[in-house]
């Protein structure tokens, strides 16, 4: 490692192209040192810089009156209620796991608690996005139980419940799968902290010794998987230790007690030197860094190697000189090494010294610098969508069923401590989790993550703004307002036109649909390079939202309630296509087609109506229908409740007509689209419910009454559907296998 | 009533516990840091869940070498309640302060889920408060809970009723199928021979407040006031003014500012 380190003296072996090494000699007005070059790889990584992302993440509307941070630091920050403020943070550790399951998603957790520590807040709850190739690939099967238990491994040791996910499958994700994972921490307003230091403060190593583990990570999730990379990349991932980053929570949170922390940081991707630099570029000033003075775990580092080793829980404290030995003494405590490692300069200069021997001499400004790259978009030709054969509702309902999408879940979030903490109010499994604020009673928050690629690989635009829209359908659900989103971008190589033009696409979706529900985007995260031997991924932003929630002893008494006699409703309406459709690949077309446009204004309005039953009490279940289209939704509807139900639908005008009885009636039972939620109320309560969404033009259709141990469903008086409970339950569960 | 709360590093649930007898039963709490060595003027002491010291060994094996299990041991001897809450548990049984241990799950995964259990004894200070056969909702949320012992301890703690609690269904009956990790004899929670000292897999506080689904945990806090208001406790010496300060964890300088109900 080290020879490999120091022979790397060619900028393409850092990952910097050669106009940015002619950049950087032209700036610097002489060739960088091996050291030098190493930290221009890492810190003009795409990772770390943003080089392809920068402008277009400019879109996003990040202001808002509650917004106290928003991108640019470590984590945003939003004000809740009576002085307390939530940090949100979502971030991608694609590739690590794609080479080390276990250990990627693992550190994945780990990084992004330290996020939101950074901000000074305490970790609360945990939320993950997952995308894997079909269950019926072993290594599929195999990535995915190692990603699981190295998010519950890391997640239960620390402390942070994991009270939410998101999961789907496509082969588009084998070689790449993502693991995206959201992180929320509560802070006093006042209390925020922020990544900055000042000239005259020293710098305060404290948590874990530096060790070799991921050198160049950073590097590394800047570049394309290839099939060696299981084998040759491992050193390139970190490992994780939750107890030390339990221990370093604790103790980072108690020196920030004592006021006298100005700035703090964790040491991510780009470990020592970028935590320095960014802290010093963010305060206006410079940093000097003695290496010999940071703690080690083994002899023997190169200087390269400890500036840029990605070891976990670690943290760069920034202070006044006369207040390092009272902070470290809280490290210290905690089992933790701590040691001033450098101090803050005013000359914008980053140095670092090995014995008083300067190894690396850059400027900040230079070194944050990292060139814009613009690659002209092109919008790839639309495929036309081959129409989808007649079907078997049933059959076809319990196929779906067992689809990771749909399937319960419970074998993987019974993994997860979902509980530590007492906040837990909704569980995972619901469409929104719900967490108890005790600090501002009676509030809540409710957490959701989203991501729609099979509609993204169609329409960026349209499937980004649809997954903005059903992360709010699922807040209306258990009667939650939008109050924040983070994002995390993931796409393939940003040096291909089309995936130029889909990112941009994507953020559009996301801008405008959060203009729309008036939410702001305090920050977020940008995954390129997702590909594999086999090809690119799907382009899959996902979006983590959180809202409040007004009251959650009212929603946990309405929840555990009985509904007689109990009548469903469909509220809401919406074009409905199979394009992009579970029901499209589980019958085995060939992705294709078009998605309908987004309809904001009527999706703000069916949401209010939505939110407004539930905190009412109106509805005692609301459940969004989206990823299978209606049929599958009352079916976990039925399985949520634990009962039949007799349903009877009309069908949509294009199927109406035998012709629609003789295909299956797809378009009816499967289509996708739309703000559609399902409500279950006790009949009595219906006519307030209808006048309710007439107030706000929404339309409200009865679908029928809850009971019996079947599903029965008829179209246009046509039977369609007729299931027992306990079926659809044995296909719903057969998920549990594939983690098996 | 004072109560001390263990804090290990990597402790977890050491909060939630001072959260739910603070806030929820208004008891007097210390926070204890696993250095501590004297134990004086605390009546309960509760070890709480989480990864004590990282838990990289067998569950609770280093922290029963702790400082501060010394001290637990000599309150457990003079008759004094220490319960202890799943990796709690784990740390008692490898101190002997209980028999028995607890290994991987039968399914060899963490498991987080509501179980069902029964009350099997209600003679132990924190089941003072329960009946007998009384069927609780609590959470479970561990690897490696899975009870066991030899045929001998076994027999002998059946025989003592040292029982504690058994995994059972919702109709109270021990059946394999409500057995979520495999514990002989359906065994959730054991008690030491004088009955003062109590472990348990499953979570009482995070079961103690309506809004989280369930309040059936707070009765085993609850059950130690109610023996203190009806009998004192019986070798231990009562609480006297004056005592020395509990050596405990400085609470976090945030709490200062924190309204009350904040867990």
């Amino acid at each position: 490692m080290v020879t490999a380190l120091r022979g790397a003296l060619d900028p393409a072996r850092v990952g910097l192209t050669a106009a940015e090494a002619a950049t950087i000699r032209t700036a610097l007005g002489r060739e960088p040192n091996a050291v030098e070059l190493r930290c221009f790889g890492v810190l003009w990584s795409e990772h770390c810089a943003y080089k392809h992302s920068r402008t277009v993440l400019r879109r996003l509307p990040a202001t808002g009156a509650r917004v106290l941070q928003g991108p640019g630091e470590n984590a945003g920050v939003v004000a809740v209620a009576g002085g307390w403020a939530l940090v949100l943070k979502m971030e991608s550790h694609n590739h690590p796991s794609a080479v080390d399951p276990y250990n990627g998603a693992a550190t994945g957790v780990g990084g992004i608690i330290r996020d939101v520590l950074a901000m000074g807040a305490r970790p609360v709850a945990l939320l993950d996005a997952l995308r894997f190739g079909p269950p019926d690939d072993p290594r599929s099967r195999r990535l995915l139980a190692g990603v699981v238990a190295g998010i519950a491994g890391y997640g239960n040791s620390v402390g942070v419940p994991t009270v939410g996910g998101d999961l789907a499958v496509d082969p588009a994700y084998r070689d790449n799968p993502l693991v995206n994972v959201a992180c929320l921490g509560l802070v006093r307003a006042d209390g925020v902290a922020r990544a900055r230091a000042a000239p005259g403060q020293v710098f305060l190593y404290a948590g874990a010794r530096t060790g070799r583990d991921g050198v160049g990570g950073a590097a590394f999730a800047s570049e394309e998987l290839d099939e060696h990379a299981e084998r040759e990349d491992r050193a390139a991932v970190q490992i994780g230790d939750p107890f030390a980053g339990k221990c370093l929570v604790e103790a980072t949170l108690a020196a920030l007690a004592t006021g006298r922390v100005r700035g703090v940081q964790d040491m991510g991707a780009g470990g020592l030197a970028c935590a320095a630099v960014e802290m010093a570029a963010r305060g206006g000033c410079g940093a000097v860094l003695d290496l010999d003075r940071v703690p080690l775990r083994e002899g023997g580092l190169a200087p390269e190697e400890i500036l840029l080793s990605e070891s976990q829980e670690r943290m760069l404290v920034a202070c006044a000189p006369e207040d390092a030995p009272a902070l470290a003494a809280h490290y210290e405590r905690w089992g933790l090494a701590a040691a001033v490692v450098g101090r803050a300069t005013a000359d914008g200069r980053f140095r670092a010294r090995v014995q008083g021997a300067v190894v690396a001499d850059l400027p900040v400004a230079l070194l944050t610098g990292a060139p814009e790259r613009h690659v002209v978009p092109r919008q790839p030709p639309v495929v036309p969508s081959p129409p989808v054969p007649p079907l078997d509702p049933a059959v076809l309902l319990l196929r779906l069923l067992a689809a990771p999408e749909l399937a319960d879940r419970r074998a993987i979030f019974e993994q997860y401590d979902h509980m530590v903490q007492v906040r837990t109010v909704v569980p995972p499994g619901a469409d929104a989790a719900v967490l108890r604020l005790p600090e501002v009673p009676p509030l809540g928050l409710a957490l959701t993550v989203d991501g729609n690629g099979r509609w993204c690989a169609l329409d960026p635009y349209a499937g980004a703004a649809a997954t903005v829209l059903e992360a709010a359908a699922n807040l209306a659900c258990v009667g939650a307002e939008p109050l924040a989103v983070t994002d995390c971008l993931n796409f393939p190589s940003p040096e291909r036109p089309e995936v130029a033009w889909a990112f941009a696409q994507a953020v559009d979706g996301i801008a405008d649909a959060c203009r729309a529900l008036g939410v702001p985007v305090v920050g977020g995260n940008v995954s390129f390079y997702n590909e594999g031997p086999r090809g690119p991924i799907l382009p899959t932003p996902m979006v983590a939202m959180v809202g409040l929630a007004p009251d959650v002893a009212q929603l946990a008494s309405t929840r555990g309630a009985g509904a007689d006699p109990p009548v469903l409703v469909l509220l809401g309406d919406g074009e409905v296509t199979l394009a992009g459709s579970l029901c499209a690949r589980a019958v085995g077309v060939r992705p294709g087609g078009t998605v309908p446009r987004p309809a904001f204004e009527r999706a703000v309005r069916t949401l209010e109506v939505v939110r407004c039953a539930v905190r009412e009490g109106l509805v005692v279940l609301a459940h969004d229908v989206s990823d299978g289209g209606l049929l599958p939704a009352l079916a976990e509807t039925c399985l949520t409740l634990h009962r039949g139900a007799r349903i009877a639908l009309g069908a949509l005008p294009q199927e109406a007509g035998p012709s629609g009885a003789a295909a299956g009636w797809p378009l009816t039972l499967f289509g996708e689209g739309g703000t559609r939620v399902l409500c279950l109320l006790p009949g009595s309560r219906v006519p307030a419910l209808e006048a309710l969404a007439a107030s706000a033009r929404v339309p409200v259709r009865p679908l029928g009454v809850v009971g019996g141990d079947a599903l029965t469903v008829t179209v246009d008086d046509s039977p369609a559907v007729h299931l027992p409970l306990e079926v659809l339950g044995r296909a719903a569960s057969a998920f549990a296998e594939v983690l098996a | 009533m004072i109560w001390g709360v263990v804090t290990f590093p990597g402790s977890n649930c050491d909060r939630d516990c001072v959260h739910v007898l603070r806030h929820v039963l208004g008891q007097d709490v210390r926070e204890v840091w696993h250095e501590a060595r004297d134990l004086t003027g605390l009546d309960v002491v509760v070890l709480p869940g989480g990864f004590a010291y990282g838990d990289y060994l067998r569950a609770g094996a280093i922290a029963a070498t702790s400082p501060v299990l010394h001290a637990v041991r000599r309150h457990a001897r003079a008759g004094r309640p220490v319960l202890g809450i799943c990796n709690g548990f784990q740390v008692l049984t490898e101190a002997r302060l209980l028999p028995g241990a607890l290994v991987r799950n039968r399914g060899l995964r963490f498991i987080c889920r509501q179980v069902w259990v029964r009350v099997e004894r209600t003679d132990t200070p924190f089941t003072r408060g329960l009946r007998p056969g009384q069927v609780l909702r609590l959470p479970i949320a561990h690897a490696e809970g899975r009870y066991v012992a030899d045929a001998a301890t076994l027999a002998a703690l059946e025989a003592q009723g040292r029982v504690v609690f058994r995994y059972c269904d919702a109709e109270g009956r021990v059946v394999e199928a409500a057995n979520p990790n495999g514990s002989l004899h359906g065994i959730a929670g054991v008690a030491s021979a004088e009955g003062n000292v109590v472990g348990l897999m499953p979570h009482p506080e995070r079961a103690a407040e309506a809004v989280l689904g369930s309040r059936d945990g707070l009765a085993l806090f609850a059950s130690v006031l109610l023996q203190a208001a009806t009998a004192p406790p019986g070798p231990a010496a009562p609480a006297e003014p004056g005592r020395p300060p509990v050596p405990s964890r400085a609470a976090p300088a945030a709490g200062a500012r924190r309204p009350a109900g904040v867990p």
